[in-house]
């Protein structure tokens, strides 16, 4: 909402400075984003035309002498409206200047000394275009006769616009003097109302015209005034620069009235030319499905049956609260004028307006909510205007057709106690009374408090909370005292899932991951590139995504990761540690989808950043393997890793992890990516081992876990010393660790096996490897002797070679 | 000129005191000649005092010039120090400049980082941190929070809608705020939340605007809460984000689930900047989820942990955070 200060001016005084006024509005809630300074430009001045001589090379060039009050000036003018006598803006070299021939409205240029035709010309004399404050620039600008010369021309024309952002619960602001109102109310300054009296000498109205509204839910009062014997022509121009510094393009005096009454007091108008209107009966009824209207743009409109027209016996001649008819338009020869001031639904008008595309400033007020009282003050300001600028006299009375009377004055209670309840404290009885009435509410002071008739141009206010608000915003929020919470602390509720999650992301930040977080929705194409769980069910599609690249809400986090693996490839020569933990969207049906939380990691690039103690390995599957155990270690999980088939990883090189202690519940999975899927992903690395785990299965092994057995629990450490055995093994290539660790562990004795080495190449037989792994012998009730140990390591390295053919190296 | 002869030139020490240097290299020699150069009662010093009887331009081109032989030859001195310390290093020294061996180098991404370090403020005045879903209903999400459906208010909060045949309820939260609803409902006052969660709205994207991104939401509800209890909460708030010299503003805001309505915010170079949307829960809000609002108050709050890094870390582009660029992410 832009709101003129000179025209603000005309309601209330304001003797703050403009900067300190700003910000109490804003503090109060109506935020002033910026202050927008016209007409104030340097090096102009108010000037006198002395002479005005033709140009001796040029006929429509004249040579113009200035009195600029710091002595005269010769400047070349190619304006047809000069005249000797004439007050107007002088700028003298060195102003800068709207350009009036740019394409870029708000282009300026730097006036300079030119020759113009052989002529030097000293200066310029603007035009409305060329001093920014409007588009014309067929002639100069020529100023009262009263102006003085040499006055800096800022003082005559100069305007400072507050463009304020309204909030959505304010449509009183959206005319001046309901933010002049406020200005009272923050100043104290008393409001001076617009006038509406006016003589009505005319014959009934009644006898003129008539209206009915045959759809009442859509109009709850529509109020009318006659003119006849009005003379159509340009409006004072007063009235057009209170138009033109608000944007808005002059057109004829009835016109610019209803809009500048709809800037002024927020009620949007319409004016008809009574003659054209069919039996001079107006009918306020919903649109025929496939009716049509041309309206005031020339523009034939379809209309569909929830739109609410105006219309008489025969024809549509206006969409209610949008867009006028053209078939009823005023026009030069318009004598009698029916002025409109009606109240129409909100929701309605607004949702015709947007199935039209039809955005207007009446649509901007009507949705916001007007309250019907305001339309009779709206229509007796507009007549009394059109009264004193286009003359004719007004019929006697109104028409005012109310069939939502008797809904509309709401009174509320505010109670002494409710306000401290609140608030924490309590307004001294007169602050509060100040205030009220500084903002017109009416009140009756009562035992409880006060009883306060909300005015009908605050439709926000409707109970008490509303009035302990205004109260508040403007004695200013910062005056109210500052307390901490007192009372009862809620009972703690354990979060399992969310505290899971945030330990797992904890235990692979300090694997030295680095986490990510993507975009919650993808493409179907870009899911596509990846398998899905068995279980992910439909997913979840958007009806009106911001981009096709967000159509669908993503069911897996490989898609992401492996994006981020690939995209940082291009760009980042380090090691690449990603993770991301977050919900994916699965099984859409009837109610909500689930929103399962995941957590997806990817190694891939160099395993260390360059250094001088690193063989600069490239990172691979046991990377990935080793972020997941660490956060499997840290959760308490024991697991195993079988292998797996799945679309996404490289077959004999994946695994899946089972928790053989809950079901062989499959908690997650760690592979190498296969080439076909990542080569899709155009990465400039050759490969990425991903891992992937499902925290809601976690969760359940975690809150499953049976730890009576003493599981997870301290168990006290063997003080007797242990043995330490190094065997060199050589199995079949086909034979893994985990077999030959299983075998070893066997005799409880044993207490660690450890592989150190696996090795194949040369001096191990082809199709064999060779595999190092340290023993720990150690027996919590005596001290082994090497003899014991020996016997252990011979029955075990039988077992060995029974069960995997295993060769002691020698 | 007589009162140079005084003094020796600044040229000639410069070539002794360099040349002397240069020829000393054990701790011992080079301590001789740093008393025999810069001493309290060295040469350069001597210089330096003998400055009082020159004429006023001699004096001050001389002592400019001597000055900055001091700092040459304290700097030279200096280096040759460490040259004769390492020179008589002890055996099996290492080269301790080389870089160490770290273990790994993870962290967490910025957005975590903000939503941890607001989250624990809360949790340090008694809010507990919970969370709710991302794809709710607009039952949830704008109804009980009293945005009627074509209210011009629900135009703050452009939605993205689920895809469905069976129903039309569906939608991308667009705000935390459903969260307040949902907790209402399920639990009786007290009540002190804080929920972050994803976000998603129906808008285009540019340096300042996001469709996805983090929110926390705020929530406090018992008999006896004040505005005064909101004022008071939110500016310990941001005294522990934004440091205790922060000075933080409140003014009158419009949000349809609270009334009256507060809009925070601090000071940043001198200008305003918003930090989160307040206020005390709506009585229709209250009734909504089944509350005595005669009975109960409360306040809630919701900001943007992405807007509150990028002005403390002076990131000009919030599309930077969901972008995974390890060049940005590796900053935090």
């Amino acid at each position: 909402m832009k709101v003129p200060v000179s025209w603000m001016k005309e309601y209330v005084d304001i003797e703050i400075s403009l900067d300190e006024l700003a910000d109490r509005l804003t503090m109060a809630g109506n935020e002033v984003e910026s202050i927008d300074r016209t007409g104030w430009i340097d090096n102009v001045v108010v000037g006198r035309v002395q002479s005005v001589r033709p140009h001796p090379d040029a006929d429509r060039l004249s040579l113009v002498t200035v009195d600029h009050g710091d002595g005269e000036a010769d400047v070349v003018c190619g304006a047809p409206n000069v005249a000797e006598g004439q007050k107007i803006a002088y700028a003298s070299i060195g102003a800068v200047l709207f350009d009036a021939y740019a394409d870029e409205p708000s282009k300026t240029r730097k006036l300079k000394r030119s020759k113009i035709r052989g002529v030097v010309s000293n200066g310029m004399v603007c035009s409305v275009r060329e001093l920014g404050i409007g588009d014309d620039h067929e002639g100069i600008l020529v100023l009262d006769e009263g102006a003085r010369v040499g006055t800096p021309i800022g003082e005559l024309i100069g305007e400072s616009i507050l463009d304020i952002e309204l909030t959505p619960n304010r449509p009183d602001c959206l005319g001046i003097v309901g933010v002049a109102r406020d200005v009272a109310a923050i100043t104290g300054n008393p409001l001076r109302e617009p006038d509406t009296t006016y003589e009505s000498t005319g014959p009934d109205v009644n006898s003129l015209a008539s209206v009915g509204i045959a759809d009442p839910d859509l109009c709850p009062r529509y109020t009318a005034s006659v003119i006849e014997g009005v003379k159509i022509g340009p409006s004072p121009k007063w009235l057009q620069e209170r138009l033109l510094a608000l944007g808005e393009r002059p057109i004829n005096s009835i016109v610019d009235i209803t809009n500048f009454v709809m800037f002024e007091l927020g009620q949007p108008l319409h004016a008809f030319d009574l003659d054209k209107v069919v039996d001079r009966k107006v009918i306020v009824r919903r649109a025929r499905a496939g009716e049509q209207l041309v309206t005031l743009d020339d523009r034939e409109r379809k209309l569909g049956d929830e739109m609410l027209l105006i219309a008489d016996p025969e024809r549509g001649i206006g969409l209610a609260g949008v867009m006028g008819g053209a078939n009823t338009e005023i026009s030069e020869t318009t004598t009698t004028v029916f002025l409109e001031s009606a109240t129409f639904h909100g929701v309605n008008n607004r949702q015709t307006a947007r199935a039209l595309e039809l955005s207007s400033q009446a649509t901007l007020r009507f949705e916001k909510g007007l309250r019907s009282g305001l339309s009779e003050v709206g229509l007796r300001r507009a007549t009394k205007l059109i009264l004193e600028i286009a003359g004719g006299t007004a019929a006697s009375g109104i028409i005012d057709v109310y069939p939502g009377a008797g809904e509309e004055q709401q009174s509320i209670e505010l109670n002494r106690d409710h306000i401290k309840k609140i608030l924490g404290f309590e307004f001294e009885k007169s602050v509060v009374e100040t205030t009220l009435k500084s903002l017109g509410f009416d009140f009756r002071e009562r035992d409880f408090g006060w009883q306060v008739d909300i005015p009908y141009w605050r439709p926000d206010v409707s109970i008490p909370e509303d009035l302990v608000e205004e109260l508040a915003r403007i004695i200013g929020y910062d005056n109210i005292p500052t307390t901490t919470l007192s009372g009862r602390p809620p009972k703690w509720q354990p979060q399992p899932a969310m505290q899971l999650r945030r330990r797992v992301t904890d235990v692979l930040v300090g694997a030295g991951m680095r986490e990510t977080i993507s975009y919650s929705a993808t493409t179907a194409a870009g899911e596509a590139r990846v398998t899905l769980p068995d279980d992910t069910g439909v997913g979840v599609g958007l009806r009106n995504p911001v981009s096709a690249d967000f159509a669908v809400m993503r069911r897996t986090l490989r898609e992401a990761i492996l994006s981020t693996v690939a995209s940082n490839s291009r760009t980042w020569r380090g090691p690449i540690a990603v993770f991301e933990a977050g919900s994916v969207f699965l099984k859409y049906g009837e109610g909500l989808p689930e929103e399962r939380q995941m957590v997806t990691g990817a190694f891939a690039g160099p395993r260390n950043d360059l250094h001088w103690d690193d063989s600069g390995d490239t990172s691979d599957f046991y990377d990935a393997k080793g972020a997941l155990e660490a956060t499997l270690d840290d959760l308490g999980i024991t697991a195993v890793f079988e292998p797996v088939e799945d679309g996404t990883f490289a077959p004999g090189r994946t695994a899946i992890v089972r928790v053989p202690g809950a079901n062989n519940l499959a908690v997650g999975i760690v592979g190498e990516v296969s080439d076909d899927v990542f080569s899709l992903f155009d990465a400039e690395v050759e490969s990425v081992a991903m891992f992937e785990l499902d925290l809601a299965v976690c969760l359940k092994v975690v809150q499953g876990a049976d730890n009576s057995d003493g599981s997870g629990k301290f168990t006290e450490f063997v003080r007797l010393p242990a043995s330490h055995r190094d065997l060199s093994l050589v199995v079949d290539s086909g034979v893994t660790v985990g077999q030959i660790v299983e075998i070893a562990g066997r005799n409880r004795i044993v207490t660690s096996a450890t592989v150190f080495d696996v090795f194949e190449g040369k001096g191990v037989p082809e199709g064999k490897k060779a595999i190092a792994i340290r023993l720990v012998y150690q027996s919590p009730n005596k001290t082994l002797t090497a003899d014991q140990v020996g016997k252990i390591e011979q029955q075990t390295l039988k077992q060995l070679a029974n069960e995997l053919g295993a060769e002691l190296r020698v | 000129m007589p009162t140079t002869q005084s003094s020796e030139s600044v040229e000639k020490l410069k070539a002794d005191a360099t040349r002397a240097l240069r020829a000393a290299d054990s701790a011992e020699q080079l301590e001789a000649w740093r008393v025999e150069y810069l001493g309290r009662k060295g040469r350069l010093t001597s210089v330096l005092r003998a400055l009082g009887s020159l004429e006023i331009k001699e004096r001050k081109a001389v002592g400019a010039a001597a000055n900055r032989l001091r700092t040459e030859l304290e700097s030279l001195f200096d280096e040759r120090l460490l040259q004769a310390k390492s020179n008589t290093a002890p055996a099996g020294s290492i080269d301790i400049t080389l870089p160490g061996r770290k273990s790994g180098s993870g962290g967490l991404h910025p957005s975590t980082q903000m939503i941890r370090e607001i989250t624990q403020a809360f949790n340090e005045m008694g809010f507990q941190t919970i969370e709710g879903p991302e794809i709710e209903l607009e039952r949830y999400n704008f109804d009980l929070l009293n945005i009627p459906a074509d209210h011009p208010a629900r135009d703050q909060w452009d939605t993205i809608w689920v895809d469905s045949d069976s129903r039309s309820d569906v939608l991308l939260r667009t705000h935390t705020s459903p969260m307040q609803a949902r907790v209402m409902e399920n639990t009786d006052p007290p009540i002190r939340v804080v929920v972050p969660g994803k976000c998603y709205r129906y808008e285009s994207t540019d340096a300042t605007h996001e469709w996805h991104f983090n929110q926390v939401e705020g929530l406090a509800v018992d008999e006896g809460i004040t505005f005064a209890d909101l004022k008071g909460t939110l500016y310990e708030f941001a005294r522990r984000i934004f440091g205790p010299s922060r000075k933080v503003r409140f003014r009158c805001d419009y949000f349809p689930f609270v009334e009256p309505g507060v809009e925070m915010s601090v000071d940043w170079n001198g200008e305003w900047i918003e930090i989160l949307g307040a206020g005390m829960v709506h009585p229709k809000v209250l009734k909504n989820v089944g509350y005595d609002s005669d009975k109960y108050t409360g306040f809630a709050f919701g900001m943007g942990p992405e807007r509150i890094s990028m002005l403390q870390n002076d990131i000009s582009d919030i599309r930077h955070f969901f972008r995974n660029d390890l060049r940005f992410l590796t900053q935090f």
